[in-house]
């Protein structure tokens, strides 16, 4: 992890690129995080791309419900030759829940932000297959939005596939 | 059309005849559907496969057949209580899946993990380690038709198996960890018990290679077979031992070392080429590297406290309840509500036997987790499968599968 004063240095570099590209940085238990513009996502990796973080270790969503913007993106990436980790946030509303893929930087970006689709309804722009991954095709919903209901899933057979549980949720 | 519609009509849509390719009429692409019922997937993955004869040109992995959306299931829970969810992830490694989220919340609440704690800590992980390499290697070599080492490998992981029950009272999930250490000491027997496996397991691994390493149709199937370099590896984001074969040393527990990793002598092993063959034998020399670990952290093992002595978050000794009322009001809020962990996110990544899990768990102040998430590697790691077996032979897709090692619990959660 970098510390405080470097997670400051990283901030500034991506300052001087574009000005407008962070929203803000928090340094926490040892955890350093960018919170970035999610339209500049790309620009952002890119650059601390080029300072060595070039290994993405984790993708994920997160729901910050009732918070506005609801939503965020949490990319955390990983420089293995300094071993050190720094985190990007990219908050999005619920309405316009639009990111771009980072599938052209990695490839391997593609399940996570499947599941990240699939679980929180961020769309990915420029991922080669957005479909659900983990949930049925069918499904209706986000189930991992903080006011997404729990329990009393009815399962799906071919016998009462026609019922369509669900609906009105 | 509704949504179900839909779905009906693209399941219909997906054809499993033999379709034209271009190619003229000599040759034709073949789509052909395995699993997600199949011995050799490992658990319900389904695979579409592309074939050109016998020659694999694309696979998609379509998963999601054991989904029960633990992620979710843990925001219900308080922290506490969410351990034994989150252990049921990969179940192969549930000490592993334990000690990240475990390893999270001791982050959030800034809780110091005392010595003993983390050096039994040590000691189940790399049993789980050996573990799920045993069952690994034993189902492995049954897809590439070694039946008897299956038996083997089970033979050994029953002894591990019974060492967990020995410490925790569960053979599988154990619900050994807990925030701020681990749940009792080790019983009376159990070191001389591990003694004798440490002992015994060197010797062991070195059957399963006398049997395997002498056979010339494995050596066939897995030499030179399905490479992908390292660079491309890193750009499907794959660690562990997939990563290993293809000669980049990256552990996590030498990168960056969590849970008293630093104490111990081991060593790293990697492959030269990154073909099936070097990602069997990095699993197989884990196997040796595992036992000097737990060698050297049970004749090390300090003394003292085996869990952290904060009241707020560790329940208080079970003696103490009779005797003191503030120790039964401790135990009480504890047991009702859980204790609260301040606001706040942590990313905890550990080395699984399949590469970096991690674990990000935020905390919105209250005592449920507002967010677990787990970076498994099993479902990162899938998807390099496509690119390792594009253009090579189907019984070699089985094979790299195997070698791949996803678990599919901890693929779909």
């Amino acid at each position: 992890m970098p510390d405080a004063a470097g997670l400051e240095v990283l901030a500034d570099a991506l300052r001087a690129a574009d000005p407008s590209s962070v929203l803000g940085t928090t340094f926490d238990r040892g955890r350093a995080e960018i919170q970035i513009d999610p339209s500049k996502n790309i620009e952002v990796i890119e650059l601390l791309r080029e300072r060595g973080f070039n290994f993405l270790a984790s993708l994920h969503g997160v729901d910050y419900y009732p918070e506005e913007p609801r939503l965020g993106v949490v990319y955390e990436l990983l420089d293995m030759k300094e071993v050190d980790r720094v985190s990007l946030k990219a908050r999005v509303t619920i309405d316009a829940a639009k990111v771009t893929s980072v599938t052209s930087i990695w490839p391997g970006a593609d399940f996570p932000e499947r599941e990240c689709y699939d679980m929180f309804g961020v769309v990915f722009e420029g991922h080669p297959d957005l479909r659900r991954i983990l949930m049925p095709e069918d499904f209706e919903g986000f189930p991992q939005r903080r006011d997404f209901p729990i329990g009393g899933e009815p399962i799906l057979f071919t016998f009462n596939e026609t019922e369509r549980y669900g609906k009105d949720r | 059309m509704t949504a179900l519609g839909d779905y009906r009509k693209r399941e219909e849509s997906i054809s499993y005849s033999v379709e034209s390719a271009g190619m003229g009429e000599t040759h034709e692409l073949l789509s052909l559907n395995i699993g997600p019922h199949h011995p050799a997937t490992h658990g319900v993955l389904r695979l579409i496969a592309t074939l050109e004869g016998e020659v694999v040109r694309d696979i998609k992995p379509i998963i999601g057949y054991v989904h029960t959306g633990i992620e979710k299931t843990a925001e219900q829970k308080s922290y506490w209580k969410a351990i034994p969810v989150v252990e049921r992830m990969d179940y192969l490694s549930y000490y592993f899946n334990a000690m990240a989220y475990c390893g999270a919340v001791e982050t959030l609440l800034g809780l110091e993990v005392p010595p003993r704690a983390q050096y039994l800590r040590v000691i189940h992980l790399e049993l789980n380690r050996i573990m799920s390499h045993l069952v690994w290697l034993g189902t492995s070599a049954l897809d590439l038709g070694a039946m008897s080492m299956f038996w083997y490998c089970f033979r050994e992981r029953e002894t591990i198996l019974d060492l967990f029950e020995m410490s925790s009272g569960q053979r599988m999930h154990t619900r050994y960890f807990q925030i701020g250490g681990v749940f009792e000491d080790i019983p009376l027997g159990f070191a001389e018990k591990l003694q004798k496996f440490v002992d015994a397991m060197p010797a062991r691994a070195d059957q399963y290679a006398d049997l395997l390493e002498k056979n010339q149709i494995l050596l066939s199937r897995l030499r030179d077979t399905c490479i992908l370099d390292e660079q491309t590896l890193l750009g499907w984001n794959v660690t562990g031992p997939l990563l290993r074969a293809a000669g980049n040393p990256w552990d996590l527990r030498k990168a960056a070392p969590y849970s008293s990793y630093d104490h111990f002598e081991f060593k790293i092993p990697v492959g030269s080429v990154g073909d099936n063959y070097d990602r069997y034998r990095v699993r197989h020399a884990e196997l040796y590297e595992s036992t000097k670990i737990i060698d050297q952290a049970l004749n090390g093992l300090p003394e003292g406290p085996t869990i952290a002595d904060d009241r707020k978050v560790v329940l208080p000794p079970r003696h103490e309840l009779a005797t003191s009322m503030e120790a039964l009001i401790h135990h009480f809020k504890l047991v009702t509500e859980g204790f609260r962990v301040p606001e706040g996110e942590a990313y905890y990544p550990i080395e699984s036997p399949r590469g970096e899990l991690g674990c990000f768990v935020r905390s919105d102040g209250s005592a449920k987790p507002a967010r677990v998430h787990m970076r498994d590697p099993s479902f990162v790691n899938l998807q390099s499968t496509a690119p390792m077996v594009k253009d090579s032979y189907i019984a070699d897709l089985i094979a790299t599968l195997a070698m791949v090692d996803p678990v599919l619990g901890g693929v779909d959660r």
